[in-house]
């Protein structure tokens, strides 16, 4: 292969990724900046939210509970140290809330949600239900991605704050009930650090944004998939893992704008 | 002139390729109102692509396709889905949606298209199922189905809101003799009873010349020969018809993909 047409296919594969995110851009507008339907829409979404958010709740409700215990444990043996035990209870509900929730949350609804959302999809294009829908007068984008968007955002920012609370119930445990953390100080240490604009709001910002992107990707594999076995396994995968790592970079930029 | 001597669908000089495959080059056809149009011609050579056109999910590359007067392509969303609501497909899968019930597969576009009440449209639901013999599986899910049910399903959902135009995409394909029996005789008497305008999409020949009442045969992009079953029959003249119409393995359309010489490639194996 000759050095043009190097520079040929790497052109081309920049243009193809600026028609793929062009692509993308068009799907989430036509599904999303259309005047709701309340009648029809709500069952829809009402129905997404428990597939999508409450059929996450287990994995992100025991790994919360874990994610606090592990922290705490290791926080206190820090801690510990320097006499400072005391403030385990920030220590602990600061990271779940500034970092772990958002972050470790998003990545178990990419995981959990996001891969079924996409292997859903592209079954329903490769049985041609799509087109079906599109035969049928029924827009696929109002019908199947508006409700399956709005369903991700909703819960994941929900699950968030689950996810979070577990963990520092989780903390409290290990804490307080194990190491003998003084109950009282353990609490009021923990209230008076956390502040609501700085922490909290942050943490449903971050995970709002996570929410977006990573159902976004969901959604677009499962549209874009190529309609065979091979292509919907591809496409599952590429969910996981492009989510994962938008995740984890939109992260650092977000956290660089809000403490940096 | 009256609206019923206008065909409905007039496909005209139309191009449509995929990458840099021609699948049409300069096609045009009509579809006469109130007939059953047979399109036929081999495996791959776009026959869905054609119906896909028609229905304005693909664009075409030039040329271009008129439903009832008005350009399929030319026409803005909102004009589209109107056009669709007056005609209908059963896709060759069935395309049944998976999560629903046969019952609410067949009431859903009622439900989206419709202000009726849920009484109303039970009965028509029931009316369909009925006309389709399934009146019985109206509880059963798609999973549940044998798959000339299931086509027979999708086909009293593609009737549910009674469209002018129904376009049927291989329904033969992959039945056994008797569910094919039944897809025959359900779309002749449908088209008759509904005087619908039946477009049927396939390379079954014995089972199409039975029901059509006006065939265009296609191969290699082009429209190689049109007219009644019995003219099809009676062009002998015509040798890639011939092949077709009555399965000859080798002839104007080749037995081998285009290959290099044989006895060439067998002696520069090594190389």
């Amino acid at each position: 292969m000759g050095l043009v047409d190097r520079i040929a296919s790497l052109g081309r594969s920049a243009i193809d990724m600026v028609a793929g995110l062009g692509r993308a851009g068009l799907m989430l507008w036509g599904a999303v900046f259309r005047v709701p339907r309340i009648r029809k829409g709500t069952p829809l979404l009402v129905k997404q939210i428990y597939v999508v958010g409450v059929q996450s709740m287990v994995i992100v409700l025991v790994s919360g509970l874990f994610i606090g215990m592990v922290l705490a444990l290791q926080g206190y043996t820090i801690l510990v140290d320097f006499g400072t035990e005391e403030s385990l209870g920030p220590m602990v509900a600061l990271s779940l809330l500034r970092e772990l929730g958002p972050v470790v949350t998003a990545l178990l609804f990419a995981g959990r949600a996001g891969s079924a959302l996409t292997a859903e999809i592209g079954l329903m294009k490769s049985t041609e239900q799509l087109s079906s829908l599109e035969m049928m007068a029924i827009d696929p984008l109002r019908q199947v991605i508006a409700p399956r968007f709005w369903a991700g955002v909703i819960s994941m920012p929900l699950l968030a704050l689950m996810f979070t609370a577990v963990g520092i119930f989780g903390g409290h445990l290990v804490g307080v009930e194990w190491k003998g953390i003084d109950h009282g100080s353990f609490w009021s240490i923990l209230q008076a650090s956390v502040e609501w604009r700085q922490d909290i709001v942050n943490c449903l910002i971050k995970s709002t944004a996570f929410a977006v992107v990573v159902t976004w990707i969901a959604l677009y594999r499962g549209y874009q998939v190529i309609p065979n076995p091979e292509g919907i396994s591809r496409a599952t995968t590429q969910t996981v893992v492009q989510s994962s790592l938008a995740v984890l970079a939109l992260d650092f930029l977000l956290t660089a704008i809000m403490f940096g | 002139m009256t609206q019923h001597s206008t065909p409905l669908v007039e496909v005209r000089n139309l191009g449509f390729r995929r990458g840099s495959r021609v699948i049409y080059d300069d096609i045009s056809l009509t579809i006469p109102r109130g007939k059953v149009t047979a399109i036929m011609g081999p495996s791959g050579i776009g026959k869905t692509t054609l119906l896909k056109l028609i229905g304005g999910q693909l664009v075409p590359d030039s040329g271009e396709v008129l439903f009832d007067g008005q350009n399929v392509h030319s026409a803005s969303r909102s004009q589209l889905f109107e056009m669709r609501k007056r005609m209908s497909m059963l896709f060759q899968s069935g395309a049944l949606f998976t999560d629903m019930n046969v019952f609410d597969n067949v009431a859903f576009a009622l439900r989206e298209h419709t202000q009726l009440s849920e009484e109303i449209i039970r009965t028509l639901v029931l009316m369909k199922l009925e006309a389709v013999g399934l009146r019985g599986a109206a509880d059963l899910v798609p999973n549940e189905l044998s798959g000339g049910m299931q086509r027979r399903a999708a086909l009293a959902r593609a009737i549910a809101l009674e469209p002018e135009m129904v376009m049927y995409d291989e329904p033969f394909a992959g039945q056994d003799p008797i569910s094919m029996g039944v897809l025959v005789k359900l779309i002749r008497e449908l088209s008759h009873a509904l005087n619908l305008t039946s477009v049927v999409v396939s390379h079954d020949v014995a089972e199409v010349m039975s029901i059509a009442d006006y065939v265009y045969v296609i191969a290699e992009k082009q429209v190689i020969a049109r007219g009644t079953p019995d003219e099809l029959r009676g062009a002998t003249d015509n040798a890639q018809l011939m092949q077709f119409l009555q399965g000859e393995p080798d002839g104007p359309v080749p037995f081998h993909f285009p290959a290099k010489d044989f006895s060439e490639e067998l002696a520069n194996g090594a190389g």
